[in-house]
């Protein structure tokens, strides 16, 4: 039951010869929820766009269980101009591509998907907006939305959090909970507190990549990972779990 | 009717198919150059097909001939380059703008004896067009909308997020290359209707005229074709009887259309206002000029 997806072996990424990550191995479970942290410029886009194969490896080897079709992708917020003039319906629906085609065969089959998508995502009466009128966490609920509705085998989100707002984000958090008991999840996020109580594992990724093999970690740990991440963050969130706490 | 006694000349019924065909043509890529915000790159296309024009005179080839394998190589050109991130893309345009008018100025002048009509390819020709012209514009246009409809989608998804449309298996860098070599050719088939100068607007003013009301990819590509053709035909007509080149008159009454595109949404705008009844005075009067 327990197959491997995905795994990545001595991977190191660069961009024109230079090496901004490396020392990367992973093995992706199905019912993996890993949070992925570090600083800013630390390299964990580049991770995520290494096993979407948008980026090259500069070394090392990955080697995939699915298909480039079964993995979901949330891009850190704009990668694509967001005056484009395109409607939430088909942004959402081109999460449905596979290839050429559509994943699903009915056109029927397509309109219930998308209606039963952005119920689930709290967006139904936006979906004949154009995009460039939406707010940023709108944009990033239907940019969710998108890399859910094909049910993927591994979902993987680039900071989704970004402009949604406190009650959503708990939401999403839930949904996504819900989601892992059917795919594997990546999550980047800067926020380590806030994600904690629903992440299975920790990596951290600061030009070197460390796997914690657990949702606790302390700020010691931390610093022996390279990774200079504030633990304790702004604002009281109720159920965060701090490792530090256990030390105290 | 003497609009209908126009039709009894031959020139005149070439003029008319050619402006029908390009319509479709232009506004179906155009929609795509503007939403990807191509403009530029557009431009140096047109432009850089004009050495090919001047080599042509020279050799003695069919200047058409020359600008369309001068488009191409522009075309095929930025799209590497542009991958590749070898150069910024805006110098590289610009050189390339620049390159093919002073190539096509050099060939023609050093033509001996023989000076071509600089103004028809500066300006366009429309009643000048052959039958070979209009077969191959017929070709083009059947290519353009099969490919505009069979695709639509793909067309679409790749034009609004590369990136993710590569990670859903699309093979984008296929779709990007014909999609450009579909624009070299269309804006090469073009310069008969508006010459070089004029040919760009031919590919922005009706999709931006479309773009005022509609936010819909689709309904652009539907409402730039339909503008297009209206704009080409008033603009025949007007050159018919005006004794004015057609390609001023088209990208004028094109102009007029987006102008009066503008007012009905002013219009428009301005109803949804009061119409709501709860604007006050001063939302009402600034809502429109926002617009603006
Ligand atoms: N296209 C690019 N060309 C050159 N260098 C790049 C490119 N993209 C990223 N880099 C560099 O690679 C390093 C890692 O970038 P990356 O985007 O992976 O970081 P990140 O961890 O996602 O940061 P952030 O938290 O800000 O999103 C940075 O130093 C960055 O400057
Ligand atoms: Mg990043």
């Amino acid at each position: 039951m327990r197959e491997l997806l995905l795994s990545l072996r001595n991977v190191s990424a660069a961009y024109s010869g230079k090496t901004v990550l490396e020392g990367v191995n992973l093995d992706i479970m199905p019912d993996d929820f890993i949070g992925i942290i570090g600083p800013n410029g630390g390299g964990k886009t580049s991770l995520l766009k290494i096993i979407l194969g948008l980026l090259n490896p500069q070394s090392g080897h990955l080697k995939y269980n699915i298909a480039r079709y079964e993995i979901g992708y949330l891009p850190q917020i704009s990668q694509f101009d967001d005056h484009f003039p395109i409607t939430v319906n088909y942004v959402v629906l081109s999460g449905l591509s596979k290839g050429m085609h559509l994943t699903t065969r009915k056109k029927s089959e397509t309109r219930d998907k998308i209606e039963k998508i952005l119920d689930t995502i709290g967006i139904c009466e936006l979906r004949n907006r154009p995009i460039g009128e939406l707010s940023g966490g709108e944009l990033q609920r239907t940019m969710l939305a998108r890399a859910i509705i094909s049910s993927p085998k591994l979902l993987i989100l680039d900071e989704p959090n970004t402009y949604v707002d406190n009650r959503f984000e708990q939401e999403l958090y839930r949904i996504l909970a819900d989601l892992n008991k059917s795919m594997a999840i990546l999550l980047v996020s800067h926020d380590v507190g806030t994600i904690t109580p629903y992440i299975k594992t920790i990596a951290c990724v600061n030009y070197s990549f460390h796997y914690h093999p657990s949702n606790e970690i302390t700020n010691e740990q931390l610093k022996v990972y390279n990774c200079p991440i504030e633990l304790v963050t702004h604002g009281p969130v109720p159920h965060r779990v701090m490792g530090e706490h256990k030390h105290g | 009717m003497e609009i209908i006694q126009l039709f009894e000349y031959e020139f005149f019924r070439n003029a008319f198919s050619s402006a029908f065909l390009m319509a479709i043509s232009c506004g179906l890529v155009g929609t795509y150059i503007v939403s990807r915000r191509m403009v530029f790159i557009s431009g140096g296309i047109t432009h850089a097909s004009f050495g090919g024009v001047g080599i042509s005179y020279f050799f003695g080839w069919p200047p058409m001939a020359g600008a369309a394998v001068f488009a191409l190589i522009a075309a095929i050109t930025t799209e590497n380059l542009t991958r590749k991130k070898a150069i910024r893309n805006d110098s590289l345009i610009a050189v390339m703008w620049s390159l093919g008018m002073a190539i096509g100025i050099i060939f023609i002048y050093m033509t001996p004896g023989y000076s071509p009509n600089l103004m028809s390819f500066l300006f366009g020709s429309i009643i000048t067009v052959t039958h070979l012209d209009l077969a191959l514009m017929l070709a083009l246009t059947i290519i353009v909308m099969m490919f505009f409809t069979v695709f639509y989608k793909v067309i679409l998804f790749v034009s609004f997020d590369e990136q993710f449309a590569k990670t859903r298996g699309i093979p984008v860098m296929l779709i990007n290359y014909i999609l450009i070599i579909l624009v070299a050719l269309t804006i090469v088939l073009s310069i008969r209707v508006a010459g070089i100068i004029l040919v760009l607007s031919l590919l922005t003013i009706p999709q931006n005229t479309a773009n005022l009301f509609t936010n819909n990819f689709g309904k652009i590509l539907f409402w730039s074709v339909v503008i297009g053709f209206t704009g080409a035909f008033i603009g025949l007509i007007s050159s018919y009887f005006l004794d004015i080149p057609s390609g001023g008159t088209i990208i004028f009454s094109l102009v007029i259309l987006y102008l009066i595109g503008r007012l009905v949404k002013m219009v428009l705008v301005m109803r949804r206002f009061t119409g709501a009844g709860t604007a006050t005075a001063v939302s009402n009067g600034k809502g429109p000029v926002q617009g603006l």
